[in-house]
């Protein structure tokens, strides 16, 4: 990782940016500080502000109050055309009148660059996404996946100090949008540029982010790196926004530096760590489903641990997904991973106990 | 739900048999050999011929040429910028007021907005001495009429065009005018053509403001043709048709078979993309090319 | 090699971007404002005007004569208009062809546009262009083709006549019938293409639910399709309307003396009578009785316009 910038020179501030469409408030109040080189995403819903703050960076849409700053300068006044900031867009935004090679070459010829080094700088881009042979082709003689990589090439042809990328891999079907996300980081790292993305696919975010905000209404819910929004979620919400989740609701029983337990309707929850609260505050307990182990037959155990009946079964080829009736008629999901090929799953009906560790759950306090 | 086709069918014959009634007519009578115009009396050219030598014909089709082409050019310069004024720009002063007369010509009876250009001139004639009735009177008549036609067709395609691409454009560097030059205008170039086309041919085929805008020896090809239509049947009138519909034709048969082309090129490159990558290139709509104002 | 893409100086004035507005913006505006609403004004202004002294132009309305702001409007002009019954005939006659063209383009087209709006959509491009060809062809002239087809040697008759189905030849010149056929003739594509635009737009499964549901085709037809394609209605209809009120070339080709049409009699004063304060009130007059007419339309487009934001 590069080092990071000194809390005071960040190489991308935003400020307090907020907009607002007559009575709606798209963006509200956001502040953020980016780190030179790092991928950054913007992960949410639609709706939630995220393509209006990726599209007030790139100087599509002015803030209603507020400040960008690329390094220390501020560019909040400025149009598109003079900000060194590139943006891809979610439909890749191709001119179709215009070859590949002129293409990409169109923001170097905006920028007054002899022939020799546009064409130099071209034949870098091309090879840098692997389209050389297309180079006199026209968009419409391309695949879905060649013209978004003519996308990229057009907006890192620039050498720009911050990409934009909006939804990037929305329009490519599932197989190919696996492959092309870690393409995509690899060429974004082996450049080095700095970037914000916007995405509603939380396992986009989570493959090729640093570091991960959640937006809803116009604001972060929480901002980390892909772990912490997915071991430490914040608040059911975005517990529940990222991939699958149990959630619990109990009281506060025992809080010691060490440990704590919470007080379910479903049992007791012993936890690895104290979280300095209220006895008797109300908490919410988040439990993935990948953390739980699954023994046949009904075993007692004092906490961590759910007797339970096997009501549904998924097998999804690596791993089964159980659904999981507790007496309380509470379902929980469980999965687990078919390391074992010839070990048998588990069949409807059957008596289950499900445990985990201390650190496995994760206490929500919202 | 499957209907029966003889409805559809024999009302379209119908209409179309209507549409083209009068046009094959004026085609077979234009070579009439006969001196009364609906008594068929054999085959023959010479009326073509006459017409050729009709001096007050030929200087009444140079005149309108002149005049269509000043005007659809004209047209289609101002009402691009209007239409791109209308569409693009949200909220201006005065945008009510450039809608609104926009619109006015595509709906207004010739003869009244004839009679108020005609009292303009006058008026402007009294206080500054110019102009004078004709070429330029009729064309400035003209064009007010067919930039309303043009704008409503690039109105549309401005409307329906992608603006992605011009943000993108802007996003690498160009400034608003590059952008228009670059990328919006030739994004809208089938619009224009078919825009200029539009206007020409309404140039070309105006009588009422042609009647009453021109002066002394200058008169447009349609006028010439009304005075004579009003005194009764012609042979001239119909060579004169049956040519327009020849032209037609031909600009058909030619635009038609350039699209084809131009179509199964296209076909060719996505093929060429399929095989080469294995992935299908995205399903667009290929241009369905219509003779249409806003097809083209 | 140099980037450029370090950062200007402080943000350039936005004075560039105002210029460029402010040029495409008033190009167009000056030239209509000019061209088209003045022409208006001064019409308006010659309708109330008395002839000067010498006979030909107009003395101004408002003239100041010995320490005497005098301003001179005359009414005689639109009083004529009033007193005699024949101008407000031949306006309501106008109003009452008009209204005739529009049902009758809208009988005949609609279904025809639906027709095509359903037919396969490799073919209906093709099919438009056959209605279009026409419309690039001229007007005028094929306007007067009809003169030879129904003439009383015309073409329609001699058919008529060699298939023994009449006995003498139809007097169909110059009658309201021939009138109407003109004006639906000339109109009719006015009327078709709005409707095709709306019709194809429309969504078949709409009528394929109304049919799961239990309703005959005509039923459907009805019930569904055609409040559906009202805004190609409405378009189409005034399209046809409102130029048709002040229609001249069609009625002056193929219309009897007999026929009254505003358009003709505001030629005529014009031309005929060289009245000018006459043919500009009958014309002030006409555009009175068709602003609303206008006014929706205006509303209609404003609002096509905006809906596609």
């Amino acid at each position: 990782m590069t080092p990071a910038s000194s809390s005071d020179n960040p190489f991308l501030r935003i400020e307090g940016i907020t907009r607002r469409f007559d009575e709606v408030v798209a963006v509200n109040d956001i502040h953020l500080d980016i780190r030179r080189g790092e991928i950054f995403a913007l992960l949410g819903s639609s709706g939630c502000g995220k393509t209006t703050l990726l599209r007030m960076l790139g100087g599509f849409e002015t803030p209603t109050s507020g400040r960008i700053l690329l390094e220390g300068q501020d560019i909040t006044g400025l149009p598109p055309y003079e900000r060194p900031i590139n943006m891809m867009f979610q439909s890749y935004a191709l001119f179709p009148h215009l070859t590949v090679f002129d293409n990409i070459a169109f923001g170097l010829k905006r920028d007054g660059l002899p022939k020799a080094d546009i064409a130099a700088r071209v034949e870098q881009m091309l090879d840098l996404v692997q389209l050389k042979p297309y180079a006199k082709r026209k968009p419409h003689q391309l695949s879905g996946g060649q013209q978004q990589r003519v996308a990229l090439a057009r907006s890192l042809a620039k050498r720009p100090k911050l990409l934009l990328l909006d939804e990037p891999l929305a329009a490519l079907d599932k197989k190919l949008r696996e492959r092309t996300q870690l393409e995509l980081v690899n060429i974004l790292r082996k450049v080095g540029v700095t970037c914000v993305m916007v995405t509603h696919d939380q396992e986009e975010a989570m493959t090729m982010a640093d570091r991960i905000a959640v937006m809803r209404d116009g604001r972060f819910l929480q901002l980390g790196t892909p772990i912490e929004i997915y071991e430490h979620p914040q608040s059911r919400f975005i517990a529940d926004f990222i991939g699958n989740v149990n959630l619990f609701d109990g009281k506060l029983v025992t809080d010691e530096p060490d440990h704590c337990e919470v007080q379910t309707a479903e049992g007791l929850f012993h936890i690895g760590h104290g979280i300095s609260g209220t006895l008797g505050m109300e908490l919410g307990v988040a439990l993935r489903p990948e953390k739980m182990m699954l023994t046949e037959g009904h075993h007692s155990h004092p906490y961590n641990a759910f007797q339970a009946t096997i009501s549904g079964r998924s097998y999804m080829g690596s791993y089964t997904a159980y659904e999981l009736q507790l007496p309380s008629q509470r379902r929980v999901r469980v999965t687990v991973s078919n390391a074992d090929r010839h070990a048998d799953p588990f069949a409807i009906g059957t008596a289950v106990t499900a445990h985990w560790a201390p650190n496995a759950p994760v206490v929500i306090v919202d | 739900m499957k209907k029966s086709a003889v409805l559809p069918l024999t009302w379209m014959i119908l209409v179309y048999l209507f549409l083209y009634l009068p046009i094959v007519v004026l085609v077979v009578y234009s070579f009439n050999d006969s001196r009364m115009v609906t008594i068929w009396g054999g085959w023959t050219l010479k009326w073509y011929g006459a017409v050729v030598h009709d001096q007050e014909v030929i200087s009444g089709l140079i005149l309108s040429l002149k005049v269509a082409l000043a005007t659809a050019t004209t047209s289609v310069l101002l009402g691009t910028l209007a239409a791109f004024a209308l569409v693009r720009y949200r909220r201006f002063f005065g945008k009510g007021l450039l809608n609104f007369m926009i619109n006015i010509p595509l709906v207004m009876p010739t003869v009244v907005i004839a009679l108020a250009l005609l009292m303009f001139f006058v008026t402007v004639q009294k206080a500054l001495g110019f102009p004078q009735k004709g070429f330029f009177t009729i064309f400035i008549g003209h064009t007010v009429m067919a930039i309303s036609y043009a704008a409503v067709v690039i109105q549309s395609r401005l409307k329906e065009m992608d603006r992605s691409i011009e943000e993108a454009a802007m996003d690498l560097g160009a400034r608003p005018f590059q952008v228009f030059m670059l990328v919006t205008l030739p994004t809208i170039s089938q619009a224009l053509v078919s825009a200029w086309l539009l206007a020409f041919s309404l140039s070309l085929d105006e009588v009422v403001i042609s009647a009453f805008l021109s002066g002394p020896g200058s008169t447009t090809l349609p006028v010439v043709i009304f005075s004579r239509a009003r005194l009764g049947l012609s042979p001239t009138i119909n060579v004169v048709g049956a040519i327009t519909v020849y032209l037609v034709i031909i600009a058909v048969a030619v635009s038609s078979l350039l699209m084809a082309r131009r179509e199964r090129l296209r076909a060719k490159q996505a093929a060429q993309a399929l095989r080469l990558d294995g992935e299908p290139p995205p399903s667009h709509e290929f241009g369905v090319g219509l003779l249409t104002a806003e097809g083209r | 090699m140099p980037d450029r893409n370090d950062l200007p100086a402080p943000p350039r004035p936005r004075k560039p971007r105002r210029w460029g507005r402010a040029t495409v913006i008033g190009i167009p505006q000056i030239w209509l404002l000019a061209f088209l609403l003045a022409p208006f004004f001064i019409l308006l202004k010659i309708s109330v005007s008395e002839t000067d002294a010498l006979g030909i132009g107009f003395d101004p309305l408002v003239s100041y004569v010995n320490d005497v702001l005098q301003v001179h409007i005359r009414f005689s002009a639109y009083l004529a208009l009033v007193r005699d019954s024949l101008y407000i005939v031949t306006y309501l006659s106008s109003l009452w062809y008009a209204l005739l063209t529009t049902v009758l383009c809208l009988v005949i087209g609609y279904p025809f546009a639906y027709f095509i709006a359903r037919a396969k959509p490799t073919v209906r491009p093709g099919l438009l262009m056959l209605v279009m060809l026409p419309f690039w062809t001229s007007f005028l002239i094929r306007i007067y083709a009809w003169k030879n087809l129904l003439d009383i040697n015309g073409l329609i008759n001699q058919a008529l006549l060699w298939a023994g189905i009449i006995h003498h030849p139809l007097r169909m010149m110059f009658t309201e019938f021939s009138f109407m056929i003109g004006m639906v003739y000339g109109y009719i594509p006015f009327m078709i293409l709005p409707l095709y635009a709306t019709l194809v737009k429309l969504d078949h499964r709409l009528e394929e639910a109304a049919a799961d549901l239990g309703a005959t085709p005509l039923k459907t037809f009805w019930l569904v399709t055609v409040p559906l394609s009202r805004s190609g209605i409405v378009a189409g209809s005034l399209l046809v309307f409102i130029p048709a009120v002040g229609e001249y070339v069609i009625p002056e080709l193929l219309a009897g003396p007999s026929t009254l049409n505003i358009g003709r009699v505001m030629w005529n004063e014009f031309f005929l009578n060289l009245d000018w304060q006459r043919a500009s009130a009958v014309a002030i007059v006409m555009i009175v009785l068709i602003l609303l007419p206008i006014a929706v339309f205006n509303r209609y487009q404003t609002r096509s316009l905006e809906s596609a934001r």
